[in-house]
């Protein structure tokens, strides 16, 4: 295990401690063991210099592709998180979709075991529902929560089966584990490419009408008031689905959900302008202005508990077929920050606090992982991040081994300064990686 | 005169044309109508010019009308479909590209189910490219030859109150035309069952009804749209008879348009389905005009792009 870092001379950010201010962090043992303004210098504590600096609890992407095994050609855990290192994330959750899809702890393990091999971030893999994701039979929910999954999802496509996700809600609590939907009524979306309205009628498009999402999210809450099941919607893209979610909260329900960037600052006016940029494809797709807004209001008020990437690489071979024919999904981790940074808190729309909650606090509390603070105890885990600093997008500095991004030169102001993962510093301007078994699995 | 109003090298769509544009390609067009009536029906305007016929997408009228306003301008033309071509569904769009320019065409016509991949072919190809339909998005020269028999049969588009029906939500037809027309000054309504509009149709910049004889009320032209038989169309409509007895034209509801009233189709017709039968072939019909008109339209696009691809006005016809 690496030996006591003090992070010194930044400003600390933590809505768990309720702490905005000047302060210096301390970690000894992989742990936080002091947080608070001018600590004594810790006897071989090695010192980073944080002076200019917010200093945050490290940031969580609860909702990326990593691609291996199976698409290593799209990304691999390692390049995946090592993208993560570079967008200022600490820790990654990953999507079963794989190939095999991870449907059996032995997946689980391998991921893990790639992740401490390429030592850039740590990973939580999320579980399949349904074997093979092909929405019949449940998979070993216990097994795999003791392999270390933090949660279960079909992601990619819905749980369709209402009698497969009601059990799926019931079998869950067993373990705690929330059931992560991507909530789309397959009926509805049919052919669709994008978001159903004046674009895609003028562009004569097949759309997906918001009612795809709105009818499964509805559908689910149902169950969710069913079984006291824990709830998570990913990648919530349409006001009727947040009123839902509002509406299935006040009566008490355990549900949460997240939003995507791309969801928050483009829509479906943007797929327009694109020409049908395959790089402005994704599911679900961006929404209409009415959505884009209703979602950002929900950021603000509270409604939304999580921002997530959805990072989901696709080589350029892929993404130089035509819209119709590319898949969906576009890359998030490296942008994902920035675009927080610059769109939603320079721009007033949140704190810096309530973005620290919505990307680490809150992501900790859903998936049940240490983390999310910088209180003692806490995993030492710590994003730093420059206010100041302008960076373009630029796919071609991209560590993912995929390009497809909506963003490629925006210019924003804000980026991530480096991360640190259990006490370790993370180079990931992309010098070599440091040995194996670095950092230590944190599944208390 | 096409120096000052025609300078495009593509024709990917009307909604980049304007009005002086649209009214360049009728004008051109009117002097290529005569060479069907020719006994040699021959120029030698693209002789040595290479035109490919790229069909990603079935196709029998189209591409016929393209290929013989091909030969009749002596242009060397090639055609590929997806059953003889192995530029298919899959490969990337600068693969295909690359191998269409190694081929060094002048002038590359594409037809493909998927909106906007002749714009993105365009912009990797030194050629031209002319949009002969891309899914339910554009087809550009259908709209042009629409206008073109209009504006023969009427002597004018301005201010002619036109209806457009059918299945608008998966029509190229219709988006194209609105357009064209609109831009010509034409008063165009868009109907058709609620099942076959778009959301929000009335952003396709017509006026938008939901029945046959509000939308052919007064109407000095009425155009019906093929109801797609082929496609999963059968939950936009229970029955071929029921879409006949509320959205199919019939010689007693055409009493409601004007007297002076001419019918059109892009074709292939489904005769007792969207028109019936006395209607397609009564004395209101211009369908074939159409046919034969599209040729003309389609001559003059071929020669204009030739012209200012090869940076030249191009010999006259």
């Amino acid at each position: 295990m690496s030996g006591s870092l003090l992070i010194r001379g930044g400003r600390v950010v933590d809505p768990t401690q309720e702490l905005d201010g000047p302060a210096d962090v301390l970690i000894e043992g992989g742990r936080v063991t002091a947080c608070g303004p001018g600590l004594p210098a810790a006897e071989s504590a090695r010192e980073v210099d944080a002076a200019g600096l917010v200093v945050v609890p490290g940031l969580i992407d609860m909702h990326v592709h990593l691609r291996e095994p199976g698409q290593e050609y799209k990304e691999t855990i390692d390049t995946g998180t090592r993208a993560a290192a570079a967008g200022g994330f600490t820790a990654v959750a990953c999507m079963p979709n794989t190939d095999p899809v991870n449907d059996d702890p032995s997946l689980t393990e391998f991921m893990l075991k790639q992740a401490e091999r390429a030592g850039w971030a740590r990973v939580y893999p999320i579980a399949a529902v349904s074997r093979r994701l092909e929405g019949r039979e449940l998979t070993e929910f216990g097994a795999q929560r003791r392999s270390g999954a933090v949660a279960v999802s079909d992601d990619g496509r819905p749980v369709w089966s209402a009698a497969l996700m009601r059990q799926a809600l019931r079998y869950a609590r067993h373990f705690d584990l929330p059931v992560i939907q991507h909530a789309e009524e397959l009926a509805l979306s049919g052919d669709g490419v994008m978001h159903e309205g004046r674009f895609s009628t003028r562009l004569g498009v097949e759309g997906i009408p918001g009612a795809a999402d709105d009818v499964m999210v509805s559908r689910d809450l149902l169950l969710v008031a069913d079984t006291g099941g824990r709830y998570h919607l990913a990648h919530m893209s349409t006001a009727r689905s947040l009123d839902l979610i509002r509406a299935a909260r006040a009566d008490g329900q355990r549900v949460t959900c997240e939003v995507s960037a791309h969801h928050l600052l483009l829509t479906d006016e943007d797929v327009f302008d694109s020409g049908l940029d395959p790089n402005f494809k994704m599911h679900p797709p961006l929404r209409s202005a009415a959505d884009r807004d209703a979602l950002v209001l929900g950021l603000a008020d509270g409604s939304i508990d999580a921002i997530a990437s959805d990072h989901a690489p696709h080589h350029p071979d892929e993404k130089e077929l035509d819209f119709v024919a590319s898949p969906n999904g576009i890359v998030g981790l490296e942008t994902t920050l920035s675009l927080c940074l610059d769109r939603l808190v320079a721009k007033g729309v949140i704190d810096l606090a309530r973005l620290v909650d919505l990307l680490s606090t809150a992501p900790a509390r859903i998936l049940g992982v240490a983390g999310g603070s910088l209180a003692p105890g806490s995993p030492g885990d710590v994003t730093l991040i420059d206010l100041e600093r302008q960076v373009e997008v630029d796919p071609a500095a991209f560590r993912s081994r995929s390009r497809n991004t909506p963003f490629a030169g925006w210019k924003l102001r804000g980026a991530p300064a480096g991360t640190v993962v259990g006490g370790r510093r993370i180079e990931s301007a992309g010098v070599p990686r440091t040995g194996a078994g670095e950092i230590p699995a944190l599944l208390v | 005169m096409s120096e000052a109003v025609w300078q495009r090298g593509d024709l990917l769509g009307v909604a980049e044309l304007s009005q002086a544009e649209i009214l360049h390609v009728l004008d051109t067009a009117e002097s290529f109508v005569e060479v069907a009536a020719r006994p040699i029906k021959k120029v030698p305007t693209l002789r040595g010019k290479t035109v490919i016929n790229l069909f990603f997408e079935a196709s029998t009228r189209t591409s016929s009308s393209f290929e013989i306003a091909e030969k009749r301008l002596s242009a060397d033309n090639i055609n590929f479909s997806t059953s003889s071509s192995s530029l298919s569904k899959g490969e990337t769009l600068l693969d295909t590209a690359r191998n269409l320019e190694a081929m060094a065409p002048d002038l590359v016509v594409i037809r493909h189910a998927h909106p906007r991949v002749p714009h993105a072919l365009a912009e990797r190809l030194a050629s031209g490219v002319i949009n002969a339909g891309d899914g339910a998005h554009e087809h550009p020269t259908q709209a042009l030859l629409d206008a073109f028999t209009i504006r023969r049969r009427k002597g004018r588009v301005e201010g002619l109150k036109i209806a457009i029906v059918g299945d608008v939500a998966h029509s190229r037809v219709v988006r194209s035309n609105v357009l064209c027309l609109t831009r010509l000054g034409a008063d165009v309504t868009v109907a058709g069952p609620r099942t076959m509009m778009p959301e929000e149709p009335e952003s396709l910049g017509a006026r938008v009804v939901y029945s046959l004889e509000e939308a052919i009320e007064g109407a000095d032209v009425v155009m019906m749209l093929r109801v797609q038989l082929e496609r999963q169309a059968r939950a936009a409509f229970p029955s071929e008879r029921e879409y006949f007895e509320f959205f199919g034209l019939t010689a007693e509801r055409l009493r409601q348009a004007n007297d002076d009233a001419i019918i059109m189709h892009p074709g292939p017709i489904n005769r007792g389905i969207e028109i019936a039968s006395e209607v397609a072939d009564g004395p209101w019909s211009v369908i074939l005009e159409q046919v034969a008109n599209g040729v003309a339209v389609r001559m003059a696009v071929l020669y204009l792009l030739a012209g200012a691809k090869s940076g030249e006005d191009g010999p006259t016809p």
